[in-house]
């Protein structure tokens, strides 16, 4: 059997055992903090159901709980694909409230924000293992993306045999790269986006559907 | 842990051996390094983790920062090579990862990584 035989016939074993019910799929939405996590989740919303699913905030971690959109009906080629968006925290594995001094922030909030962030990145991790059917991992194209965190978190979505779709997110920033992100994990498909923009958006609910539907 | 007695004007550095590990649960394992790193310890894995005992780690790691006292790890561990069989498309083709990586994890106050590729990983411990 040739490589990409197997791999066609591994990948179809993997995606038919996921998707073989009519209920919702539940794609989480992961990646490190800042990434653009919550713009692209409520980019996808607001296309496909009018609502967005949370706030948006340049200060790390804004989303401290993971937040969930039901039933968004993506339409691709004649098809229609129904998933679950769960929008999670920004995975670390660290979090010190001082950071959040510098953002004009009380030591008071600075301390329940890190709290808050704690909990939603350890029930985010608790999720990946026991509770959703597929991630799309995020990316911020115009950082490093080889970091400890992302390479832990992605062997731990690869070690679950979950389909991961990457987004290179934040393409319209000066130093955004997609090229650095598609060299750092290889053995996955990269789609570039502005989820900020609404760049190529196309593209990646044609992927969604692809990989989740 | 810890059988080196502490010094109060260095950094402990625990190297723990693969054998030691291979009998203890995902959970030992957590709870040796975790110990460990709060007494300002840095640790050294031979074998490095399973994803799912990290999975695991990030989330027990979370549960115990505390404002003022722990800010949680820093984790860092050599690369598997873009060439092995190790990861998803090895799987998908039936073969199986030896595991083998090293891994260091320190507190995230103490320790900050300078450099690292794929066969070398540079640290810099400040005493605190």
């Amino acid at each position: 059997m040739g490589l990409f035989t197997g791999l066609k016939q591994s990948i179809r074993r993997v995606t038919d055992k996921l998707f073989t019910s009519e209920e919702p799929k539940r794609i989480g939405i992961y990646g490190p903090p800042n990434a653009g996590k919550t713009t692209l989740a409520n980019r996808i919303a607001r296309d496909w159901t009018g609502d967005a699913v949370g706030p948006e905030s340049h200060v790390p971690h804004e989303t401290r709980r993971a937040r969930r959109k039901e039933n968004v009906e993506i339409e691709r080629d004649g098809r229609t694909v129904t998933i679950d968006i769960v929008d999670t925290p920004g995975v670390t594995t660290k979090v010190d409230y001082e950071e959040f001094l510098d953002h004009d922030m009380e030591k008071e909030d600075a301390v329940r924000r890190s709290r808050e962030a704690t909990e939603g990145v350890a029930e985010a991790m608790h999720w990946l293992r026991e509770d959703v059917d597929g991630v799309i991992y995020v990316l911020d194209s115009s950082t490093d993306p080889f970091t400890q965190v992302n390479t832990m978190l992605i062997g731990i979505i690869e070690s679950q045999d979950l389909p991961v779709l990457i987004l290179a997110n934040k393409t319209d920033l000066e130093g955004s790269s997609v090229q650095r992100i598609r060299n750092a994990y290889p053995q996955h498909e990269t789609i570039p986006l502005s989820a900020l923009e609404g760049e190529n958006m196309d593209e990646v609910y044609t992927k969604i559907a692809e990989y989740f539907g | 842990m810890p059988e080196v007695k502490k010094s109060d004007d260095g950094v402990q550095i625990d190297l723990i051996g693969g054998e030691r590990m291979s009998g203890k649960t995902s959970m030992e394992k957590i709870r040796m390094i975790l110990d460990s790193v709060h007494e300002g310890n840095i640790v050294i894995l031979e074998e490095g983790l399973a994803p799912d005992e990290e999975s695991k780690l990030i989330e027990v790691t979370m549960a115990e920062i505390s404002p003022d006292e722990f800010s949680g790890i820093e984790i860092e561990t050599y690369p598997r090579s873009k060439t092995s069989d190790s990861g998803f498309l090895g799987r998908l083709m039936g073969r199986e990862s030896s595991g083998s990586k090293l891994t260091v994890i320190g507190p995230a106050n103490q320790i900050e990584t300078l450099h690292k590729d794929e066969n070398l990983i540079s640290a810099l411990i400040s005493r605190k």
